[in-house]
């Protein structure tokens, strides 16, 4: 890992400050995916920002119809919560299979979104559920938070401070695993309320997206075999050692099906 | 260059590190804990796993100063003198460890899947949860029957 200096954040004012004076910042959440990217030198910042001390930033709490959960919440604190079991199981069950327990007791939700890895749970979860990215500057719709391949909306010295997750009718995510890292090779969350449903598909596709075409179809017959006659992009599959496009291009479909038989 | 305090297995200890210094460089080079391990480079294998603030974390994977302040407990602060910590005597016991390189990992992961989870574990819950630990030696069958041993025995 190259040299930096750190600054350990009391306030999202504080680090916002701090992110401005700096020559090339970067915030750091629960570097579970930070550390190990500059230990490979794939990251050199001349600062590193540390979230960890701002007690703002973590927390679950709900109101009326949606859960709000702080950037800095662990992925661990999600899968716990009994809020969030109650809300929105199925994003508890997104968390409780993020990584490995170590990790989960580490990573945050906003340090996931941030990075927008394209292989990371969490955005299929953002965009299915029309969640809204809450920053010390503004709030951003889940369709336009996810910009591209490990970009997002954010600007340098924009801070995600909350993610609010209305909740769904019923919702599902499943995951075709990665056995090693535990990452989605593909993985679909999908959300129902009233008749309309939200398809939000990661590790797919260079960045998680929304399967416009299946919840097309979806909207019309919900049912598994709804899924079969939509036909899924392969060349805009990602290919890689672990699967090809035509394998992750069926993936999105059985994925799809197996999240619409678990929500029906 | 930074200083960080913080309680290591009940005892005070500072230290001057860099920001980059790692929690298990720290651990290992600064305060002489060997026997927190680095297995890898990538976050994967969870030979460097120590508690902090009670939970279990890769310390390969945080920096010496992210846990400033912090009560770190490392597989030195388990055993009392020369008795060895049920969880210890478990792997023991049922051959739970070959070359050894990845047990201390082991074994603070098992205590964290305990306090989870409590004391009756079935071997599902426990391949699932030890799914951030690899053993080089693939002697997961014994490991396995280890942690379940050993939280049982915390319970007596």
């Amino acid at each position: 890992m190259y040299e930096f200096s750190y600054y350990k954040s009391g306030s999202v004012e504080d680090a916002v400050e701090a992110m401005n004076k700096a020559e090339d910042g970067k915030f750091v959440a629960g570097g579970q995916t930070m550390l190990p990217t500059m230990k490979h030198r794939l990251a050199s910042p001349s600062d590193v920002i540390d979230l960890g001390g701002i007690a703002e930033l973590s927390g679950i709490s709900v109101d009326g119809d949606s859960v709000t959960i702080g950037a800095m919440t662990t992925h661990a604190e999600v899968a716990a919560s009994g809020d969030v079991q109650a809300m929105i199981p199925a994003l508890a069950q997104l968390a409780s299979g993020i990584g490995d327990p170590a990790v989960r007791n580490q990573g945050t939700l906003g340090g996931s979104i941030a990075n927008n890895d394209p292989a990371a749970d969490y955005p299929a979860a953002v965009i299915a559920l029309g969640a809204t990215v809450k920053t010390n500057k503004r709030e951003i719709a889940a369709d336009d938070f996810f910009t591209g391949m490990f970009e997002t909306a954010l600007e340098d010295d924009e801070l995600i401070t909350a993610v609010s997750f209305p909740k769904a009718d019923s919702a599902a995510y499943m995951k075709f695993e990665n056995p090693a890292s535990r990452y989605a090779i593909v993985g679909v969350f999908l959300a129902k309320t009233g008749s309309a449903v939200r398809v939000g598909v990661t590790g797919a596709t260079p960045c998680a997206h929304r399967g416009m075409r299946l919840e097309e179809a979806l909207n019309s017959n919900f049912s598994a075999d709804a899924c079969d006659g939509v036909e899924i992009p392969v060349e805009k599959m990602n290919t890689d050692i672990h699967a090809s496009a035509e394998y992750r291009a069926h993936l999105v479909k059985v994925m799809t099906k197996r999240a619409v038989a678990a929500c029906s | 260059m930074p200083i960080v305090n913080m309680n290591v297995n009940g005892n005070p200890v500072t230290g001057e590190v860099e920001g980059r210094t790692l929690l298990v460089q720290f651990l290992r080079e600064n305060l002489g804990l060997t026997g927190t391990h680095i297995g890898c480079d990538t976050s994967q294998c969870g030979s460097c796993v120590v508690h902090v603030d009670g939970k279990s974390v890769k310390s390969c994977t945080l920096l010496a100063v992210m846990a400033d302040g912090s009560e770190v407990t490392t597989i030195e602060g388990l055993a009392n003198g020369a008795e060895l910590h049920p969880m210890q005597q478990a792997f023991m016991d049922n051959h739970g460890l070959q070359c050894g390189f990845c047990t201390p990992g082991m074994v603070m992961s098992a205590l964290d899947i305990v306090n989870r989870n409590g004391n009756e574990l079935d071997e599902n819950t426990v391949r699932k949860e030890l799914a951030g630990n690899i053993c080089r030696c693939t002697g997961y069958h014994n490991i396995v029957k280890s942690v379940t041993a050993g939280a049982k025995a915390m319970g007596d």
